[in-house]
């Protein structure tokens, strides 16, 4: 295991303009392991963005991004790292959980080939094997094994989330990148997802940076709360003292605009 | 007559002319330096509609040379329409020699089949090619798969195959089967069945694969290793039959299946008709030309 006096990834003062305008600017933050980081914030305030360029898939107009690898520990990810190594790090230490299910599943086929194409990406070669994996990950997801041969067409869209989270981690990540992993579900498969997020979590270790617009969401996930405005990091700290004592008026409207039950 | 035809009708030998044929050489000999690799070229459009062979043309259409002896299978067989025309074609626009014999061949242009004579160093087998892109059906993106192939991320052809697995319980890809080249690319060998997949590894002969619509060169040197994707408990393995070939009686030969009838009878011969004919004048004999006892009775 790591040590846990080591960050896992560290962002460095990250920019990514898209030309003249501002994606997100200057953010700073450290992600130790195990721990969980929510990013709020309004639509366009540059979430997606930033989490674009944290987990080697836009590289930062400025600014570092540097991540503990596994064998040759602390390296950026752009500079210090050439594209075939960043993209096999893209499919074997880090996730990406996209919001919509078709972004990143292949619906063409099995929600089985669907798990096991990371492990085939890696080098495993033997079909008993890959299948015995996908099995249990169908479990651990909660969906019947049965359902290991069908298309992610036929499955809901909460199944096709977890079918997604599944695919993810079946090479046993360190670091998961979400970005709205609840969006589009109705609200009691919402609960059901993030219960198997929380327990996924726990179980495996992860670090995750999840990005939402939910607050419950990022309530009940996430040890430490960003929130973000016009590319900007306006507030940050731990989840409870950002949500139940907000310092910025941006984060006062965005906790008082839940609707109170 | 040959002399004649080099300025015919006003088109040059061979059809093409000769600027474009060092276009296409320059790119078969890139090909050949990077066994496996697909080098885009300036495909010209042909007097023959696209999926017809165009790329095999233009491919034969540069390599051939006045004492170059032609060969144009299509499916195995000498006398398909595809096969016929090329060779008129070539015939007519090159004034070269022609023949059906495997052996004698110089250049063996193919649609879908390699022949069942083993090829000889020297000899050159010229492939149409329709889709020259192994990774095409699971990742349509050309810049994506041109990036998996740089980086050699093969993983996702593995996954057709798995869902292949999953869905028949044996790998049920029959034709286009996908093989490694020399350890580092992954090809598509053109629509050739399965069968002639273990015949392209270490082959004496150069194999050229030639994508008109697709505008791909690419190639495999003599003697390279060629091996096709499986997993370790479900191994690669060739088609076999139940019975032999109707005709020749030849038992380790890619046979057709012809319907007789529509009572259900059915018989199978071999795809390779050059194969079979020249079996069946050596004297072998299969169960549909050998003479029942009681016909010879009333002969």
């Amino acid at each position: 295991m790591l040590s846990q006096k080591e960050t896992l990834l560290s962002v460095n003062n990250v920019s990514v303009l898209y030309g003249e305008r501002v994606g997100c600017q200057n953010v700073s933050f450290d992600l130790w392991p195990g721990e969980v980081l929510g990013i709020v914030g309004e639509s366009g305030s540059g979430k997606s963005t930033l989490l674009n360029s944290i987990s080697a898939r836009i590289q930062p107009t400025s600014g570092s991004v540097t991540y503990n690898t596994r064998v040759d520990g602390q390296r950026d990810l752009y500079t210090e790292m050439n594209e075939p190594e960043r993209r096999l790090l893209m499919r074997t230490d880090l996730a990406y959980v996209h919001q919509n299910p078709r972004d990143g599943l292949r619906m063409n086929v099995s929600a089985g080939a669907n798990i096991g194409e990371r492990l085939m990406a890696i080098g495993e070669r033997h079909y008993g094997n890959i299948r015995n994996n996908a099995e249990q990950w169908l479990d651990k997801i909660e969906i019947d094994q049965n359902r290991l041969d069908d298309l992610p067409t036929t499955f809901s869209g909460g199944m096709q989330q977890r079918l997604q989270i599944a695919r993810n981690l079946v090479t046993r990540p360190r670091l998961v990148f979400m970005d709205e992993p609840t969006g589009g579900l109705d609200v009691s498969v919402q609960a059901r997802l993030l219960d198997l997020l929380r327990g996924l979590v726990r179980d495996l270790g992860l670090s995750v940076v999840i990005v939402t617009h939910d607050l419950a969401v990022a309530r009940l996930l996430s040890h430490r709360l960003m929130v973000m405005q016009n590319g900007q990091v306006v507030e940050s700290g731990l989840t409870d003292q950002v949500l139940d004592d907000p310092q910025h008026p941006y984060s006062q409207l965005l906790v008082s605009s839940i609707l109170q039950t | 007559m040959s002399a004649a035809l080099d300025q015919q009708d006003g088109y040059n030998f061979a059809y093409l002319d000769e600027q474009t044929k060092r276009m296409i050489r320059r790119s078969i000999l890139k090909a050949v330096a990077i066994p496996g690799y697909q080098v885009p070229f300036a495909g010209r459009e042909m007097p023959m509609p696209y999926g017809w062979g165009t790329g095999g043309v233009q491919v034969t259409a540069a390599i051939i040379g006045k004492d170059d002896v032609l060969k144009v299978i299509d499916q195995g067989s000498d006398d398909t329409t595809n096969a016929v025309s090329i060779r008129k074609f070539f015939a007519k626009t090159a004034a070269v020699e022609t023949t059906e014999a495997t052996e004698e061949a110089s250049i063996i242009q193919t649609r879908h089949r390699i022949p069942e004579t083993a090829l000889q160093e020297g000899q050159i087998l010229v492939y149409q090619v329709p889709i020259p892109e192994p990774l095409r059906f699971l990742e349509p993106r050309e810049t994506e798969t041109r990036k998996m192939h740089a980086l050699q991320e093969y993983g996702l052809m593995h996954v057709k195959l798995y869902e292949d697995i999953s869905r028949h319980g044996h790998i049920a890809t029959t034709y286009a089967y996908p093989a490694l080249v020399n350890g580092r690319y992954v090809m598509d060998p053109s629509p050739i069945p399965k069968f002639d997949n273990p015949k392209m590894d270490m082959m004496p002969a150069l194999q050229l694969f030639g994508a008109g619509r697709e505008k791909r060169i690419y190639a495999l040197p003599p003697y390279t290793e060629v091996k096709s994707l499986d997993f370790e408990d479900h191994p690669f393995d060739i088609q076999e039959w139940d019975s032999d070939c109707a005709l020749c009686g030849a038992k380790d030969s890619f046979l057709d299946e012809i319907v007789l009838d529509d009572a259900g009878n059915r018989m199978f011969v071999c795809s390779d008709s050059h194969f079979c004919q020249q079996r069946q004048q050596a004297g072998f004999t299969g169960t549909a030309n050998e003479l029942p006892a009681d016909t010879k009775e009333r002969a």
